[in-house]
């Protein structure tokens, strides 16, 4: 394998720092955004780097479980950042770590235990990146899901109110809104496993297969990715757009929207 | 034959305005006209006697009161007939669970209503199918929040007399929110003003309220 060197990455920072000079010159608000991202980005990663070094070579449980904790409230807390009409900071909070929790871990722990089984099956050169590409794709998942469920709920509330008023069981009332929000969620995972090997090459595969893997193997590990993160995001999601749908709704059936933050 | 009863019903919570309590009996058969100036909080009245908003006090269908069955229940019993409806599907005939003939003719519509589309309605073909569409859930109890706001007056005497065939065949109690005196005369018994921490209630003849 060809290693960079800290050069290398410099010549690729120009390009990030060209772009934010054309954004600032078109007047298109992102240079701040793109460059306090990219240097996040540098600091994060790297740091990742040394903390997996040390990790890889302790092998220890505990370890393992701290980390993953860190990577779960961090996931959980994203999920609720960037929401047009966000849950009470604590709720969304409680309700995004649940879900991702819930389906994460599962999957990450099976997968672990049945399907690869390394020695131990904590091995976390395994279980981290495991983990963390469950989380990833969960936490967009959820994310999306919730935006679209809280958007419409906000949205129709009007319709839904008349439709409580007709009679109807709230079950029936936010049916079409949960079907449609758990189908936003999904968009993305369907859309990269329909077009993998085709449009794009998935990036861990892509990594195997640039740090010498044989393709056929690197292809095999993606196939086993796609079908946990599709699994884990699809029950993640319908975790949560569930849990939200039940307290959008009150114990005499009546819609509930305190459990939002509304910006007026 | 049901009565709707209403006992020590509270919503200072929602409504500072409202800190009164309300005690008052419909009995079958009757309506009690709702009247009193604009903003008043009419509506919010009406949303809590279908159990819409949180509450204090209880309501009861005869003996039957409204805490002690699921919220979907009493709601289909005690309907609320909103000022203005809402519509979810494209099409009229979605929102129905079949063409009811004697409603639908009533109310001066034809078979072909069911596929016309929601967004070419006028506001009142909208108050009167929203009309329709509550009577067909069979209700013990209406509410009604102006009903006829948005009719002229061949349309709203239409109304009128529908929910009044509706009312003598099933011999329902009604509460009826509305402006027009004369309409109160026409349809109520008895007519309750709402104001600031107080209301009264008075009997309705032909000539007016008195």
């Amino acid at each position: 394998m060809i290693e960079l060197t800290p050069w290398d990455l410099l010549i690729a920072s120009v390009l990030i720092i060209l772009l934010a000079i054309t954004s600032l010159v078109l007047q298109l608000n992102i240079a701040k955004q793109l460059v306090i991202a990219a240097i996040r980005n540098v600091i994060q990663l790297l740091l990742v780097g040394y903390i997996l070094k040390l990790i890889f070579a302790s092998n220890n449980l505990f370890l393992l479980a701290l980390i993953s904790m860190i990577m779960l409230l961090v996931a959980g807390y994203e999920i609720n950042a960037r929401q047009k009409y966000p849950l009470k900071r604590w709720t969304g909070f409680k309700i995004g770590t649940s879900a991702l929790f819930l389906s994460s871990f599962t999957m990450a722990f099976m997968s672990l235990v049945v399907i690869i089984s390394p020695t131990p099956w904590y091995t976390p050169q395994y279980a981290i990146p495991l983990l963390g590409m469950l989380l990833g794709n969960t936490m967009n998942g959820i994310s999306l899901g919730m935006d679209k469920l809280n958007q419409s709920v906000y949205q129709q509330r009007l319709i839904i109110e008349q439709r409580l008023m007709l009679g109807q069981d709230y079950h029936e009332v936010i049916k079409d809104i949960r079907a449609e929000s758990v189908r936003t969620g999904m968009i993305p995972i369907i859309n990269s496993m329909a077009i993998a090997g085709i449009v794009s090459l998935p990036g861990m595969m892509t990594g195997q297969i640039l740090s010498g893997t044989p393709p056929v193997e690197a292809v095999k590990y993606q196939i086993l990715i796609f079908f946990l993160i599709s699994a884990g995001t699809g029950f993640g999601i319908m975790l949560a757009v569930w849990m939200i749908s039940k307290r959008l709704f009150d114990d005499r059936q009546r819609l509930n929207l305190e459990i939002l933050q509304i910006k007026s | 034959m049901p009565e709707l009863r209403v006992k020590n019903l509270n919503i200072t919570a929602i409504l500072a305005d409202l800190s009164q309590s309300f005690d008052f009996i419909v009995p079958a058969g009757n309506c009690l006209g709702v009247t009193g100036p604009s903003g008043i909080g009419k509506s919010v009245f009406l949303k809590a006697l279908a159990d819409m908003i949180p509450h204090e006090g209880e309501v009861f269908l005869d003996d039957t009161a409204c805490q002690t069955i699921p919220a979907p229940q009493w709601r289909q019993q005690v309907t609320l007939l909103p000022a203005e409806s809402q519509w979810w599907a494209e099409t009229v005939g979605e929102h129905f669970s079949h063409f009811d003939a004697g409603f639908f003719n009533s109310l001066g519509f034809k078979e072909e209503v069911m596929d016309w589309q929601i967004a070419h309605l006028s506001s009142g073909e909208k108050q009167r199918l929203a009309c329709i569409r509550v009577l067909m859930n069979q209700p013990q109890a209406l509410l009604l929040d102006e009903p006829t706001a948005n009719l002229d007056k061949e349309n709203r005497l239409l109304v009128e007399s529908t929910i009044a065939v509706y009312q003598t065949l099933n011999q329902i109690p009604i509460i009826w929110i509305s402006h027009d005196q004369e309409q109160l005369a026409r349809v109520c018994q008895s007519v309750l003003i709402l104001s600031k921490h107080h209301y009264e209630i008075k009997n309705c003849t032909n000539k007016g309220v008195v």
